[in-house]
């Protein structure tokens, strides 16, 4: 049933799921990045396996190692610790806390701007009031402030970056569901008794997934970027437990000792956020129908 | 129009409002409260904390202290650095000026370059042209500010040795063009993020006005396609622009900090990194509450602009 009303709602053609395949698998870059982001991801998930040495071991005697020496694709940081290694662990990190935060992003921003416009009134005033309000502080500004007094953990870091940039899930769930209230489908639902909590998950979820796939992805890539900053200014993931963030906290002092260790965490951040953002775009390309007719 | 604005106006007290309860609500919700710094002192004694509580008032009931709090942001009272004593408002303001010279240029070389990219790329839609600079911005806005600045300084300051590697002058002053020749590499790298989102704005935005009727019109009277594109087409854009470069403000405050602490630029946003490792409460909620207000003027100052240049709203049509 769903299935249908999706069609119907978003104005896809009924052939719907593999025209959006066809479509997004056209997108070259996203299609690369989702290659990338499999790489990635398999390079992180079996970091245990795959890793050619302990990311904390220190070898003294390997200091600075350069990349390409002695079986050391990346070479050795200022410990003796394999680059490589710790590159793979850290990526396993994350690559989590940029995932998990998104999922925070989609849950509290989709509960904010499901309740806002499905009950209307006070509420609805107040929860949107508050998006507004959210949206004025610049959220690396927000982040920090938190991040100094919170014990940084996975889970915390994940939460913190969540909490700072759901609002823009919350405008688009909010805006969706204006437009989809006065519909027929919701109206039966309602004649037909189905609790609140049940027709924003049932009827409303399903109908607003394209727009929200696409902020989904997009801040993932947003999160990865703050986790990397306040990981670097040590506020976030703590050493000895690497990230890309704190792999590049000593890059200042790095760029003039050996450059290659400031540079490949970079790279990593890069490559990880660049695939995220060319997914977001080719989905946006692939789910509007207007944008991928008229703009490309 | 006025009541346009005037509505603006009550909206924007409505964010602030908003702004400063976050805030306080932040400052005091943190474990060990603004006098964390104090208990993890040995030499301090339970009686001091009970007298510096007292002194900064805080001991009094969190709304009271919201009250005096916000009455004070309002006359100008923004307290006392915990460290060092000296007003929070002297200590913050005399940062403010770096941070907007540095904001204020990279805005500007961003727009220009931006805007102009942004517009070929629409006219040359589905060209070479048009994929690469697409891909370009999508790359650039990947990148992590922090070491796209550290890397630009290994480059540019370090093996080249043809910019100053960070501060905003040499050490003891150097002069106006000393001031230019500091600017160079933190301007450039907070602009290359803003070039990227200029440019995807323009497009898209003079793509939706190239498909106009007018656009068509214009062009059948046989003006010139330049003519066509910068009198009609620019001046259409302008409006979605300029509301766009209020809404971009949050991330372009935001990036100015980034930028600030990689180029030891003795901004607002060093500042508040500096103030968030001594945990300098009153220092933080002040740049807290100033970035915000930025972010909440230079909205209403954008739709102000786009009030005065767009005449269906200076009819109250809108």
């Amino acid at each position: 049933m769903s299935d249908i009303l999706l069609t119907e709602v978003a104005g896809v053609a009924p052939r719907g799921r593999a025209h959006i395949l066809r479509r997004f698998l056209h997108h070259k870059l996203a299609v690369l990045g989702v290659v990338v982001i499999a790489l990635l991801g398999v390079a992180a998930a079996g970091a245990t396996w795959l890793a050619p040495y302990d990311p904390d071991y220190i070898e003294i005697g390997q200091r600075y190692a350069p990349p390409l020496s002695d079986g050391r694709l990346l070479g050795a940081d200022d410990l003796g610790r394999d680059v490589q290694s710790r590159l793979m662990f850290a990526g396993r990190i994350s690559l989590s806390v940029g995932i998990a935060a998104m999922l925070v992003t989609l849950i509290v921003g989709f509960a904010v701007g499901a309740f806002a416009a499905y009950l209307g009134g006070f509420i609805d005033v107040a929860l949107m009031r508050l998006t507004d309000v959210m949206l004025c502080f610049p959220s690396v500004f927000l982040l920090l402030f938190v991040a100094a007094f919170v014990t940084p953990t996975l889970t915390s870091i994940a939460l913190m970056i969540g909490l700072t940039c759901w609002m823009e899930i919350a405008r688009i769930v909010h805006a969706q569901i204006l437009s989809l209230k006065s519909a027929d489908f919701i109206a039966a639902a309602q004649l037909a008794g189905a609790p609140a909590w049940r027709i924003v998950l049932r009827q409303i979820l399903p109908n607003t997934l394209a727009p929200l796939l696409v902020a989904a992805t997009l801040n993932t890539a947003n999160a990865i970027l703050l986790e990397s900053y306040i990981s670097f200014l040590g506020y976030g993931i703590q050493p000895p437990q690497a990230s890309w963030g704190n792999m590049l906290t000593n890059a200042q002092s790095d760029f003039q000792v050996d450059a290659w260790l400031a540079v490949f965490p970079g790279l990593a951040i890069t490559l990880a956020v660049a695939s995220f953002n060319f997914i977001g775009d080719g989905l946006r390309d692939a789910l509007d129908p207007r944008v991928s007719h008229n703009e490309r | 129009m006025v009541r346009y604005l005037f509505n603006r106006l009550g909206q924007s007290a409505v964010l602030l409002i908003g702004v400063s309860i976050i805030g306080f609500a932040l400052m005091h919700l943190a474990p060990g409260g603004p006098l964390a710094v104090y208990t993890l002192n040995p030499t301090v004694t339970a009686q001091d904390i009970e007298r510096v509580k007292h002194q900064f008032g805080l001991d009094q009931p969190v709304y009271v202290q919201y009250f005096k709090w916000a009455g004070g942001l309002v006359t100008g009272q923004w307290g006392y650095s915990f460290f060092g004593g000296r007003p929070v408002s002297a200590i913050v303001l005399e940062r403010l000026p770096a941070t907007f010279e540095l904001m204020g240029s990279s805005l500007l070389l961003a727009l220009i370059i931006g805007v102009a990219i942004g517009m070929l790329a629409a006219v040359r839609r589905n060209s070479i042209l048009d994929y690469a600079t697409a891909t370009a911005a999508m790359i650039a806005l990947s990148l992590p500010t922090f070491w796209f600045g550290l890397l630009g300084i290994f480059v540019f300051a370090q093996t080249l040795g043809w910019l100053p590697a960070g501060g905003i002058e040499t050490t003891g002053g150097g002069g106006f063009a000393d001031r230019m020749w500091h600017l160079v590499l933190p301007m450039l790298v907070l602009a290359f993020v803003l070039v990227a989102q200029w440019s995807r704005y323009t497009r898209s935005t003079m793509l939706e006005i190239l498909g106009q009727d007018y656009m068509r019109t214009a062009r059948a009277k046989g003006l010139r396609p330049a003519r066509v594109l910068l009198a009609h087409g620019l001046r259409a854009a302008l409006v979605p622009l300029v509301t766009l470069a209020g809404l971009q403000l949050p991330l372009l405050v935001g990036g100015a900090l980034v930028t600030e602490t990689v180029f030891s630029w003795p901004g607002m946003g060093l500042l508040f990194v500096n103030a968030l490792g001594t945990r300098d409460y009153p220092v933080l909620m002040a740049i807290l509450m100033v970035g915000a207000l930025v972010v909440v003027l230079g909205n209403l100052l954008a739709d102000v602009i786009v009030a005065l240049i767009d005449p269906r709203i200076k009819l109250g049509h809108v």
